[in-house]
């Protein structure tokens, strides 16, 4: 597969043999110190605010050998001004070889790809995608289970509103995933989601209760409550501590349970199973790098 | 007993069998208020296959594929005629074309459609119910929720 030149907007784009292949790069990315895109400049377009995923770029882009331009706050940008995406990415793409662009407008990133001659990589776009993050969560399970395929895979939390459960859910399908969505009832996932899974032939359960399920998960992938996200505080309060994950939970799991976090965690994974073998939330961000490394090399069509 | 009656145009199309409901958006949809030729427009008949019906007559004008498709969107099960010299000279099927551009809009708040100079492209994924989903935001809606523009 060639990915030069390619967007990378939604992991809805990608089949099953194309994630595959972005996998198997980034795992000849690690640790990899060589100046592949030397010539290249990437400019990072961060219309909201971001730390991981903006650093994490511009580490992956000097790690290659090339020189990163860009902004991370769009009051300094012609944003402010009024000028439209499109022009501004019309402009932009005259001074870059690649854009990386994060943005709160849903499909934003889409416009962007639209509007651009060279690729386009979605940083995330509003409660849509962040397609690198659900690569680097896709690597991060295959590293640490040796495998993707037939795994049994735990998302905890917020899966209404969540956007990296609803796209790793997504890329896990095409591995017959069996998956519990374990949530409070005001925040499951929604029924597109279901019904595409149901379609695929995926086996899924949802549950409100962690303990019911947690002993028969290889992998769990947990989300943070967020209050704002219920009207009433006192529904809020009902289930906000129903969704911590502290080491107490974790008696007669399997020994081999791996939990992930897409970060940042605010209370909902206790600081007591940071230091256990279960926790792989860390690895899990700097992941990011090889990742991030293997995108930016495969869509400006450099051999590895 | 005095009955409403529809007049039979000479030349033109007549679109019939459009839920009642939904008949002045396909008025709005054909841009048939700006027609200069004699459009008219009954809404609440009584049909035998459906309770109640609208029926669009235009005289003059012979709807093309892409305005066909329009109705499609909006009413699948309506039916349209070509009308020549008061005889119904084309029957045109009715489909819902598989890429949706520019005529209706994403319901999504966020979606930078609504937010920027960019046209909306819809891609269908069902057609009992009409069901879409946004090329941009990705999220599905049905047709029939959706604002025409």
């Amino acid at each position: 597969m060639d990915f030069k030149g390619m967007d990378i907007i939604s992991i809805r784009d990608f089949s099953k043999q194309e994630i595959l292949q972005i996998l198997k790069t980034a795992t000849k990315m690690e640790g990899l110190r060589k100046p592949l895109l030397k010539d290249k400049v990437l400019a990072t377009l961060f219309f909201e605010p971001s730390t991981r995923t903006r650093l994490s770029f511009e580490a992956a882009m000097s790690r290659l050998g090339g020189k990163v331009i860009g902004f991370a706050d769009p009051n300094v940008s012609s944003a402010s001004k009024g000028e439209s995406l499109p022009d501004s990415i019309k402009i932009v793409q005259g001074y870059a070889d690649v854009i990386v662009i994060r943005h709160p407008l849903e499909g934003s990133a889409r416009v962007a790809a639209e509007s651009s001659d060279v690729p386009v990589i979605n940083g995330g776009d509003g409660a849509n995608q962040h397609p690198t993050q659900t690569f680097l969560d896709l690597y991060t399970i295959q590293k640490v289970k040796k495998k993707l395929n037939g795994l049994k895979i735990g998302f905890l939390g917020d899966l209404k509103y969540g956007r990296t459960v609803h796209s790793l859910a997504h890329a896990l399908s095409h591995f017959g995933a069996e998956m519990y969505f374990i949530s409070p009832e005001s925040l499951r996932m929604p029924s597109d989601d279901l019904k595409e899974l149901k379609a695929k032939k995926i086996k899924y359960h949802e549950v409100k209760d962690l303990m019911k399920v947690i002993k028969k998960l290889d992998v769990l992938y947990a989300t943070r409550i967020q209050a704002e996200r219920f009207p009433d505080p006192i529904d809020y309060n009902r289930v906000k501590d129903s969704y911590i994950l502290d080491k107490s939970l974790l008696k007669g799991v399997k020994k081999d349970l791996k939990i992930l976090h897409p970060l940042p965690r605010v209370n909902e994974i206790n600081y007591d199973i940071d230091d256990t073998p279960y926790a792989v939330y860390f690895e899990q961000a700097r992941n990011g790098v090889p990742v991030r490394m293997a995108l930016l090399a495969l869509v400006l069509g450099v051999k590895i | 007993m005095k009955e409403l009656r529809v007049s039979a145009i000479k030349d033109g199309t007549v679109i019939d069998h459009i839920p009642s409901d939904v008949t002045f958006k396909v008025v709005r949809v054909l841009h048939l208020s700006k027609m200069e030729k004699t459009v008219m427009v009954a809404q609440n008949l009584k049909s035998k296959k459906m309770r109640t019906k609208g029926i669009v007559k235009v005289s003059g004008k012979e709807l093309t594929e892409d305005e066909a498709n329009k109705i499609a969107l909006l009413a699948p099960s309506a039916t349209v005629n070509i009308i020549k010299n008061y005889n119904v000279s084309k029957k045109m099927d009715l489909k819902v074309p598989e890429l949706i551009k520019g005529i209706m809009k994403c319901s999504n708040p966020k979606c930078v459609t609504n937010n920027d100079s960019v046209p909306t492209v819809f891609t269908l994924k069902s057609t009992k119910p009409v069901k879409v989903q946004c090329r941009y935001c990705e999220r599905y809606m049905q047709a029939a929720d959706l604002k025409i523009l």
